[in-house]
């Protein structure tokens, strides 16, 4: 790899031995791409991945003393996944024990590193930092050093920043040197579609099962996806993007989908059209059967299948402002026709701190409150890995929470039905 | 017995038996479980894989096509080594993905003694090939011996 002179100068230890080894894994991550130089993180914010502070964890932990201790800190400020635990998120007095004091009990001292470390402000915890209300929201070309598949995702396709799927961690390195390697999805050439996806449903499709069935076809591939403005437009409004968000989570949690392309709508898909598809490239149809095919699918590890469900989430990844409003409106014309005042399952929606403080402004957050819906702010993954919590039987519309846990998937409409009339739609 | 030539990530030898992955592994819903609590063999917990859910991936030489899922993936891989619950060495039948790499390299660079050679771009009949089980032998410059 060619470096400059200032980066040649770090990794031979002029800034001292733990910046050296920051330098060293940059370099090894790019070598191993086939790198050849390293460019600048051009971004005001970072986005880290790591936000719990699990007793498990114990590595991370010491390899962040021995960067706070070498004076190793992020150069930018950075936002970072969601909190684990919220009081007003029901569990018993066993679940909260495991929670606090075998699971979580690192999560006050990790906080204190990620202070030292350069944490933006104590309300900079989503996996949905680009929401306005959250205030990171890289711009168009920008290079990026961040984590957090959907957060990734959503940052090079919807919003056209250059970004690869960096880990944890590696993320973090990025940060403190100023600098990553140039390869993959910072290039052109990676960011060029190796498939094309035809959509051909009846109906628009549910977002995080659409986003499913091209993660588990295309892994860490680029799609160029078509026919969706029928159901999305050709401009990336509110809704749009909301979509958008939920569909790349589930194209990454489900694969390793790092960036996709929307014929039409996405920006660099506007502006470069199919000229963005790669010779070759490979072609996958879905239709309303491939969708039905794959939800069918996925497996149920509840052990009674019947079980009458005893938690809902919705929000993951978290819901925009405009999704909580949406939620708010369909909640309480379904409980009306259901001649029911509050959901006849305990529900939590999650969503990101600022926006929570926005909606509970408006009018709408009384209106949900009075449904019996509890708004949480953090991340339900984290809640569903207790192993009291996991057997269970929770119910969510979220693919991601379904792959990484036992919470069972049903569509929007589904949950709706479930959570207001306790059955599924007619 | 047959041997496959791919390219060296991380080097060292290891012999070990096979535990195959025909999808690909996520790293986090593989090994999360097993990190939270103890599981010093790393029972694999992701309910979507198959070929690995309930089967011991610590001392295993895996064999995958590549990582996919969270990017919490190379922190969880870092930690396994640090933890010694790592599989005997990774095998990947693609080129290596940016999450295995990421946890490759980290405990290459921050751990000391860790030994976890990972070998990439195997090819496919690799993965045809190889069954849980089998013997793999890791040798010099990315050669493997599957018998």
């Amino acid at each position: 790899m060619n470096l400059t002179a200032e980066q040649q100068a770090i990794l031979d230890g002029a800034k001292g031995e733990t910046m050296a080894k920051v330098m060293k894994t940059l370099v090894m991550y790019g070598q191993i791409f086939g790198a050849e130089k390293m460019v600048p993180v051009t971004s005001q914010y970072n986005h880290l991945v790591t936000s719990f502070g699990l007793k498990a964890l114990g590595p991370v932990y010491d390899l962040m003393n021995q960067l706070i201790d070498a004076g190793a800190v992020s150069g930018q400020k950075f936002s970072v996944d969601p909190r684990p635990l919220d009081p007003k998120v029901p569990a018993n007095f066993l679940q909260n024990l495991v929670f606090k004091k075998f699971m979580y009990s690192k999560q006050d001292f990790y906080e204190g590193q990620l202070r030292q470390l350069g944490l933006k402000d104590e309300d900079a915890f989503s996996c949905a930092c680009y929401l306005d209300e959250q205030g990171n929201r890289p711009k168009k070309g920008e290079v990026l050093s961040w984590a957090e598949s959907s957060a990734v995702v959503y940052a090079n396709s919807v919003l056209g920043a250059r970004c690869n799927r960096n880990s944890g961690i590696m993320d973090l390195m990025g940060s403190i040197a100023g600098f990553v390697p140039y390869f993959g999805l910072l290039t052109d050439e990676g960011r060029k579609a190796t498939w094309i996806i035809r959509v051909e449903t009846t109906k628009k499709p549910e977002a995080q099962l659409l986003g499913s069935a091209i993660g588990m076809k295309v892994m860490e591939d680029v799609p160029y996806v078509m026919g969706m403005t029928k159901w999305l437009g050709t401009e990336l409004d509110e809704a749009a993007c909301a979509y958008l968000k939920d569909f790349g989570a589930a194209t990454a949690s489900n694969g390793a989908v790092g960036l996709y392309h929307i014929d039409g709508l996405t920006p660099e898909a506007k502006e470069q059209g199919t000229s963005l598809i790669a010779p070759d490239a490979q072609v996958y149809v879905i239709d309303d059967a491939e969708l039905q095919r794959v939800k069918d699918n996925y497996p149920l590890v509840w052990k009674n299948p019947n079980a009458k469900p005893k938690l809902c989430f919705v929000g993951c990844p978290h819901l925009s402002l405009q999704q909580l409003q949406d939620w708010t409106e369909r909640l309480e014309q379904s409980l009306k026709a259901a001649g029911r005042q509050k959901v006849c399952i305990p529900t939590v929606f999650t969503t990101a701190p600022g926006v929570k403080k926005a909606f509970e402004n408006s009018p709408y957050g009384a209106r949900l409150a009075a449904t019996g819906v509890i708004l949480s702010c953090i991340c339900p993954l984290m809640y569903m890995n207790n192993p009291l919590c996991g057997p269970m039987p929770v119910i969510t519309c979220s693919n991601k929470l379904r792959t990484y846990t036992t919470a069972r998937y049903y569509t929007e409409e589904e949950i709706l039905m479930k959570i207001t009339k306790g059955g599924n739609p007619q | 017995m047959r041997e496959f030539h791919g390219r060296v990530i991380a080097p060292g030898c290891a012999t070990a038996p096979a535990l195959v992955s025909h999808g690909g592994l996520n790293t986090l819903a593989s090994f999360q479980k097993a990190l939270q609590f103890g599981d010093k063999q790393a029972t694999c917990g992701d309910q979507n894989n198959p070929d690995l859910y309930g089967k011991q991936m610590a001392g295993k030489a895996l064999c995958l096509p590549q990582t996919i899922g969270s990017t919490t993936g190379g922190l969880v891989l870092y930690c396994a080594c640090s933890m010694n619950r790592q599989p005997a060495c990774l095998l990947f039948s693609n080129p290596i993905d940016s999450l295995a790499a990421a946890g490759s390299v980290l405990a290459a660079v921050w751990l000391d003694n860790v030994q976890m050679p990972v070998v990439d771009c195997l090819g496919d009949e690799f993965l045809s090939y190889v069954q849980d089980g089998m013997t793999i032998t890791i040798g010099e410059n990315g050669l493997v011996r599957v018998e």
